[in-house]
């Protein structure tokens, strides 16, 4: 399943969600660790950790009974990706705009349209 | 040739982007309040133009931009101007229409004298976290280049 760039932003929408990154972005950790800091269940936090795997952001291996996590370079890379695209699309408008301001003189009023 | 862009995530309702202008601020003031400049380069990327370009640029002024790809493709934004300072200061607010209408974003922008040239700086307000996350991820909408830490880094500085 590719994770769509949708539920990829709603998993990082969720301050709790973000800070379980910040943590697995250090090292792999399990439910229990992880639920450590926070003042929530490890049901709670298991909800959290579906979203974030389902949204691409984090990975499980299965060591034998427990269920360390760890962070996904690839989900965080498509966002990363995703971002360069638009900062490469969004530049174009400023770039523009030098062009724009570079053909004004400051003396000159706004072009008249010729008939 | 591109001036460099920055773009800093402020507490948890401010978006605050700086770029500089080879341009006196009376210039980049005007390319940001007259419809007829506006139009020219609020375009985003490349095959976009804008057909529809209302800026009221007097308090309680509308705004309206409409874009198209000339494919059928096309989104809106509206919104109204708050206050303006000639040539220094624009406040005003604006909501996407994509076309589900996004949160309203309240944006001050100045300009400031910077050697020849000016230097932008557009402080947003959001409502709230998630709807300026919503925001950067609907692509911040406005002609703005995203200069971005990697959201890597981001997440592991906690600052995101």
């Amino acid at each position: 399943m590719i994770p769509t760039l949708d539920a990829t932003f709603a998993a990082l929408a969720d301050p709790t969600r973000r800070a379980l990154l910040a943590r697995l972005a250090r090292e792999e950790a399990t439910v229990m660790e992880l639920a450590q800091p926070f003042s929530m269940s490890q049901p709670a936090i298991s909800r959290h950790l579906k979203v974030l795997e389902e949204a691409g952001l984090i990975l499980r291996r299965v060591d034998g009974t427990r269920r360390p996590c760890r962070l996904a370079p690839g989900g965080v890379a498509a966002i990363d990706q995703w971002l360069d695209m638009l900062r490469q699309a969004l530049a174009r408008n400023y770039d523009r705009l030098d062009q724009v301001l570079a053909e004004m003189t400051p003396t000159t009023n706004p072009k008249r349209k010729s008939p | 040739m591109s001036a460099p862009l920055t773009l800093v995530i402020e507490g948890d309702r401010h978006v605050v982007i700086t770029r500089h202008f080879a341009a006196p601020p009376e210039l980049v003031w005007r390319a940001h309040t007259e419809a007829a400049i506006v139009q020219k380069w609020v375009l985003g990327p490349d095959g976009w133009t804008m057909p529809v370009c209302v800026c009221e640029a007097r308090p309680g002024g509308k705004i309206h931009y409409e874009w198209s790809n000339g494919k059928g493709g096309g989104f809106s934004l509206t919104g109204e101007f708050v206050s303006l300072t000639p040539f220094s200061r624009i406040e005003h607010v604006e909501r996407m229409h994509l076309p589900a209408t996004t949160p309203d974003n309240h944006i001050v922008t100045t300009f400031a004298p910077d050697g020849a040239g000016t230097l932008m700086t557009m402080r947003m307000e959001l409502p709230n976290e998630e709807a300026r996350t919503a925001m950067l991820a609907s692509g911040m909408d406005k002609g703005m280049e995203i200069s971005y830490a990697r959201l890597e880094n981001m997440i592991q500085a906690g600052a995101l």
